[in-house]
Formats: C-alpha cells, structure tokens, sequence
C-alpha cells in the first residue's frame, strides 16, 4: 500500500492523543477544570481544517497555473476533508461552549468567523456544482478558492486577535502558552495536531482518487 | 489441540489483565474507557484500510 508509513504512523499519533490524553496530568485551572482535555481534541479539529484548507489552496494556484486537472481534483479533495472537520470542530466546540462559557452558541468573534468561513466554503462546493464544463469548473473554483482561504485567514486568524473574544489567545486573553505546567499539554497536543494531518490527508487521498476513478 | 492451547495461551496477558486488580481496574476504572476508545478507533482505522484496499482493487482493474 503506498504511503503505508504515514498512515499508520496518522493513526497511531491519534490513538496516543485518544489514551495518554486521557492519563495525563493535566494543569488545575478553574471553570474548565479537567475539560481542559479537549484542547487534545477539539482544537486539533481546526489545526487540521486549517492544513487541509491551506493544502486544497496550495493545489488551486497549482491548478491556475499548470492547467493540469490533477490538481484541481485534489484541491477539491482537501477542501472536502477540511469541511468534514470544521463539522465536527464546530459541533465539540459547542459542547465545550456549553459547559465552560454556558451557552451553546455565544457570539464571540472567532465562532461567527469560523461560522462565516463554513458558509463560504459551502458556497464553493455549491459554485463547483453549478458548473457543468470539467475545465470550466476548475478555473473558476480555482479563482474562488484562493479567495475563500485568504477570508479563512482573516476570519478566525486575524479578526478574533483584534476584538475581545472568549477563545485563549486572542483580545488579551492569554493564549494557552501562559498557563503553567502546559509542556504536559503539548505533549500530547501536538502528536494529536500531526496526526489528525496525516490522517486528514490519507481520507483527502481517497476521495481523490475515487474522483480520478469517476473520471 | 496443541493449536488450541497456543490460541488460548495468546490471550493469557489479557485474560490476567481482565482477572488480576491491577490494570484494568486501576485509575478509577478510567482505563476500561481508554480500553474501550483504543478498540473502536482501531476498529476505525481497519476499516480506512479497507476502503483503501477497495479502491485500490478498482485502480489495478482500470
């Protein structure tokens, strides 16, 4: 099988955020208390759409300036993956919303931002639809997307660090790199992030050659 | 016979993890949770191979 190495290597990095997350000391801090252990799961959620999104953009501008639907494809590919998480990084982060700020939905500048960034990247998939010509679709999806990922970047990288927000790091709030003891946090941070990319990446590979199988 | 007891002698670590106090029963029983996420996200990973697999037979008949 190729790329056999990362794949496993994907799944064992998550499988060792999925069970040393959940025996590791982790920092006493007031209000999230233990659910602090999300950070493990819910962030690594967005860390991954972000790769995917910024990997579907990289194959875009491949695209524009090769012609070659090869990328195309796979830039579709990635954004769908990236979609699939920013799913379900909005789905735990409600959650976690719920029981540590107390309501599902608040209206803190990075949540409206991450909500604006899904609706435009639903309108890329419904554009790519709306386009019956392959090469067509391509070129002008391509456009699109660039545009799509710069407001990804404006939306939940840069708006929420200029207001005040809720989310660590941002509007003067601390970023997680403050709190004490969070070495114990980013040792498992950190594989979860990478493997949840390489993983991301394995799922963005199928689809893309179940797409070069429809071709 | 002898196949038998090799099968039943693989599975004596867990048989004694399941009997004995340590292990399983430690941590609060928090560690059957993490038991029982590292079985179904396995589960999750075997069936991605298989998928894999999958397409792969359709690649090679194309």
């Amino acid at each position: 099988m190729k790329g056999l190495p990362y794949k496993i290597a994907g799944l064992l990095l998550i499988l060792f955020s999925l069970t040393y997350g959940l025996w590791s000391e982790v920092p006493e801090l007031p209000i999230v208390e233990q659910s602090i252990r999300n950070l493990f799961y819910h962030v690594s959620m967005w860390f991954a759409m972000v790769a995917m999104m910024a990997a579907s953009f990289g194959n875009a501008i491949g695209f524009l300036s090769s012609e070659n639907m090869v990328r195309d494809r796979r830039s579709i590919s990635l954004a769908e993956t990236g979609m699939f998480f920013s799913v379900m990084g909005l789905l735990t982060g409600m959650l976690w919303a719920k029981f540590t700020w107390g309501a599902w939905w608040t209206n803190d500048p990075k949540l409206n931002g991450t909500a604006i960034t899904m609706l435009i990247y639903l309108a890329y998939f419904v554009l790519r639809n709306s386009i019956d010509d392959a090469r067509k679709r391509a070129r002008i999806s391509g456009v699109y997307n660039i545009f799509a990922f710069v407001m990804m970047i404006v939306f939940i990288g840069i708006l929420p660090r200029m207001t005040d927000s809720l989310h660590p790091g941002n509007g003067g709030n601390p970023g997680f790199n403050s709190y004490d003891l969070d070495n114990r946090l980013r040792l498992v941070f950190y594989p979860a992030v990478l493997g949840w990319i390489l993983v991301g990446t394995w799922i963005a590979s199928l689809r893309y050659r179940i797409r070069n199988l429809e071709e | 016979m002898k196949k038998q007891i090799a099968l039943f002698s693989a599975f004596t670590p867990l048989v004694a993890a399941a009997q004995n106090d340590g292990l399983m029963y430690g941590n609060e029983k928090m560690n059957v949770v993490i038991g029982v996420i590292t079985i179904i996200f396995i589960g999750l990973g075997a069936y991605l191979f298989s998928i894999d697999r999958k397409i792969k037979k359709l690649e090679d008949e194309k």
